[in-house]
């Protein structure tokens, strides 16, 4: 299918879902639940991007994702601010903020990459671990964001195009999952993919067949970086009180690991299918027990994929049909040499 | 003005800081600097012995410290058993950096939620009689919780590094380092030797545990700050030299403590973080390619 | 080497170069001229620098000091895609395929990079589809075009690592020790490889151990032992050097 037609293809069938539970749900906490599930679809492809197909592990999603929260609360206050030195603006739109805060946390991404990509991938994934920390001190120290103490950030009352804020939200992030998904499956299939995936499988070999893998390695880190900082940009509408506490950073990170690691790296599919189990799991289990538990359940199912799945789920599917095809193989040797 | 009393105080702090920081950052300089395995999963490790050294003080009146030597053992054998793991699903497949690193960052992740779990997010803090008393030399305040930890640290790292010179297995383990291939025919199988470095560098954290719940109270999520610092201090101090480590966490601890001193205890972890970046800006000479 | 040869610009002109890991001198020294069109083999012990000098030469390493003209035009700085991309290609000595792709991908990768990334070029992918497969054809792996490189026996191995090389239409090979492990007659067909693609115009750098191998091939030798070349000239004068006899002394 070429990349035109699955982009109208997908942003059709995310339509069909957001129009049918807009109708289908009353009860709000659906569409809380889902956003989560489909911010997960975004931070998981965005991850995915520089993990899957390029080979560097990034263990600093929740840097990224603050940084287009936090970008948002500065734009926020914005209005406020220039209306003190006496220049009026309009509040800013949200699909602005979230273009600002995938261009904000581009540019961190670019600037990590630039530092240490030239290194070995071990001491990248160290530096954004390291990021994490850094961004959150960042934070907690710029009192205009509400330093450790908080933001609070109240929602429009209108939403546009009618009906519940949330739900705004939850068509907005629709939108962010199919075109993040859209440009992985485009990368993919395309010249940067097969650039992507010759650094991951050999990059001392692909510089040597032409690949300008430092070029490509940045591409990757921006992209995704821009992408998990367009996720973070609508959670101040989200949550309503924005604070840098410590579950903040590490749920995403872990998440955003665990989730295509477990769905599967080589593909677009297999983060959406992570995204979708664990983080359904997750929403569903959060009434139940703790979330420091639910945590430690992905954690566990991190660890234990790692070990004994690679591939992920994906890859588990595909490995069986590769068996299957073996075994269909080997029937009709048998079946010729017995005629 | 900057006061000279604060500011002589505050590089003293460092340095007991620092000495501190090398006995953290040891079993990284062997698992990492030596081994080549990342373990990012170094603080998870030290807070265990953190909380180790708390929950057997709580029951039993010793002292902390006699802990963190009783406990030398235990860790050693959690170190093995973790290599081994990490040998049979890791390196024994070739598929060494994205997975390997995953099953770290796994590990590092399950054990702080299982402290959260099973400790709770309070502070935790274990009593000694020198924690609390200082040393006045003049104008210079030694605290002993900080000063007493320096020094016990500076001597393990001094026998770790006799260790690892006089002994057959350190020697193994620092040829290991160097070329796997020379021990394979020196009829000294690499993996047993990996195995007893690893080992070594995970019971460091029992005592480094130790020494972090004597100078601060802990909770579970103090372990990332410290992975900038450990890795900034390895890769400063050169990756496998135990002089140029501590002299790295020396120097950290020093510029951590006038930060905090003079700025603030809550831009410390920015200080390693931005020595990170420079080391790695500045020397990659030595980890590029390796 | 005919007159006109000679008096033609080399192709590769290495002088003083030298390279250094810590205190340990790996090249000292290394001044070489490779005209088009040569077949030279590259020999010595193990050790002696051999892969440290392909590697200095592609870029994968930098070098301390000496500077390297290709065609006329200064290396010094170039990385290595660029070098491939001025026309410098190698083989690894260990073969390094990308592993999940298959082999037409695996050579689809030098097609776009480094010929579709030349000034004035532009393949279409009928093309480069085309191409994949004439170079499978050439190294006769064309029958597993859609396998995986795991799937691939260890000659074939290196005839596909041959075979990426190749597709970046370069004008100087390095063939890294493509031949270790290989028994005669695999030899023999890695060596017919390397002669085709010699008449097609392409100059070959041959590094290797197997001194059968060396001396069928070569029109010229160069010897280096402990990082210093040691000779250079024609393969028979040079194997009577009583120096290079003294280095394989004991071999």
């Amino acid at each position: 299918m070429r990349t035109g037609t699955f982009l109208i293809a997908a942003a059709l069938v995310g339509l069909a879902i957001v129009v049918l539970t807009r109708i289908f749900f009353t009860n709000e906490y659906f569409f809380f639940a889902a956003y989560v599930v489909l911010q997960y679809i975004v931070l998981s492809t965005a991850w995915n991007i520089l993990g899957g197909y390029t080979g560097y592990i990034n263990f600093g999603t929740g840097a990224f994702f603050a940084i287009g929260a936090y970008s948002s609360a500065v734009l926020h206050k914005l209005p406020a601010l220039l209306k003190t030195f006496d220049i009026l603006i309009p509040a800013v739109p949200l699909p602005v903020m979230i273009v600002v805060g995938g261009i904000v946390s581009g540019i961190v991404g670019l600037g990590t990459g630039y530092l240490t990509l030239r290194l070995r991938g071990v001491f990248f994934a160290i530096a954004t671990l390291a990021l994490s920390v850094v961004v959150q001190t960042l934070i907690v120290n710029w009192d205009y964001v509400g330093g450790s103490r908080g933001i609070y950030i109240i929602r429009p009352a209108q939403a546009p195009l009618g009906g519940g804020y949330i739900q705004y939200l939850y068509t907005l992030m629709m939108a962010l999952s199919v075109i993040s998904v859209c440009i992985a499956r485009w990368i993919e299939r395309s010249r940067l993919g097969l650039g992507f995936a010759a650094i991951r499988d050999d990059e001392l070999a692909a510089e040597a067949g032409g690949v300008p893998t430092l070029r490509l390695k940045l591409i990757a880190t921006t992209l995704s970086g821009a992408l998990m900082g367009m996720a973070g940009a609508p959670l101040p509408y989200y949550v309503t009180y924005l604070d840098p506490g410590s579950s903040f950073n590490l749920a995403y990170a872990v998440n955003s690991v665990a989730m295509p690691v477990i769905g599967g790296m080589t593909s677009w599919v297999g983060p959406i299918i992570g995204a979708v189990i664990l983080g359904t799991i997750q929403q569903l289990a959060t009434v139940t027990i703790s979330s420091a538990l639910n945590l430690l359940i992905v954690g566990v199912l991190l660890i234990l994929f790692v070990i004994i799945a690679p591939n992920g789920i994906m890859g588990l599917i595909s490995a069986r049909q590769r068996r299957r095809a073996a075994i269909i193989e080997a029937a009709v040797q048998q079946r010729q040499a017995a005629a | 003005m900057v006061s000279l009393d604060l500011l002589i105080n505050a590089i003293v702090a460092g340095i007991l800081l620092g000495g501190f920081y090398a006995a953290v950052t040891v079993g990284i300089t062997i698992s990492f600097g030596m081994l080549d395995i990342a373990n990012i999963a170094q603080p998870a490790f030290i807070l265990l012995g953190s909380y180790a050294a708390y929950i057997i003080t709580y029951y039993v009146p010793v002292d902390p410290l006699v802990v963190g030597f009783l406990m030398l053992p235990v860790f050693y054998v959690i170190g093995m058993a973790v290599y081994r793991l990490y040998y049979y699903s890791f390196e024994l497949r070739g598929e060494q950096s994205i997975q390997g690193l995953a099953f770290f960052f796994g590990l590092l992740f399950v054990a702080e939620v299982s402290l959260v779990l099973v400790f709770g997010v309070d502070y935790r803090f274990v009593e000694a009689p020198y924690i609390g008393p200082s040393l006045h030399l003049g104008i210079i305040d030694l605290p002993l919780r900080m000063l007493i930890p320096c020094l016990v640290s500076l001597v393990m790292i001094a026998v770790l590094q006799l260790y690892l010179s006089r002994s057959f297995i350190g020697r193994a383990i620092l040829a290991v380092s160097q070329d796997g291939l020379a021990l394979q025919l020196m009829a000294a199988s690499p993996t047993r030797i990996k195995q007893i470095a690893f080992g070594i560098s995970v019971a460091t954290c029992s005592l480094a545990g130790t020494f972090l719940i004597i100078i601060q109270p802990v909770e579970p999520s103090i372990g990332r700050d410290y992975i900038g610092r450990i890795f900034a201090i390895c890769v400063l101090g050169g990756m496998t030299s135990f002089p140029g480590m501590v002299a790295a966490a020396l120097l950290i601890g020093i510029v951590e403590s006038i930060t905090a001193t003079f700025y603030g205890p809550s831009w410390a972890p920015a200080v390693a973080f931005g020595f990170l970046l420079i080391t790695l800006a500045v020397r990659p000479a030595g980890l590029a390619g390796r | 080497m005919s007159a006109a040869q000679t008096a033609a610009a080399p192709l590769l002109a290495v002088s003083g170069l030298g390279k250094r890991f810590g205190g340990f001198v790996a090249l000292e020294n290394i001044d070489l001229t490779i005209a088009e069109g040569e077949r030279v083999g590259l020999i010595g012990p193990n050790g002696s620098g051999k892969s440290t000098l392909v590697n200095c030469l592609c870029g994968t390493l930098r070098n301390e000091t000496g500077s390297v003209l290709f065609d006329g035009r200064p290396l010094d700085g170039l990385i290595a895609h660029e070098r491939t991309r001025l026309g410098l290609a190698r083989s690894f000595q260990l073969p390094k395929p990308f592993h999940t792709l298959n082999l037409i991908d695996n050579l689809r990768v030098p097609l776009l990079y480094t010929v579709n990334a030349r000034p004035g070029h532009s393949l279409s992918d009928t093309d480069v589809r085309a191409r994949c497969e004439e170079l499978l054809q050439a190294v006769a792996l064309a029958d597993k075009a859609r396998r995986l490189p795991r799937d691939l026996t260890q000659v074939e191995m290196r005839k596909l690592e041959l075979a990426r090389a190749v597709a970046t239409e370069p004008r100087l090979l390095f063939a890294d020790e493509a031949m270790a492990g290989l028994s005669p007659s695999e030899v023999e067909e890695i060596i017919a490889v390397l002669l085709r693609l010699n008449q097609q115009g392409i100059t070959i750098v041959l590094i290797e151990h197997i001194m059968r191998a060396v001396m069928s091939f070569s029109t010229r030798l160069l010897v280096l032992v402990a990082g210093q070349k040691i000779a250079d000239g024609l393969p028979q004068e040079v194997m009577r050097n009583p120096e290079v006899e003294r280095a394989y002394l004991g071999e």
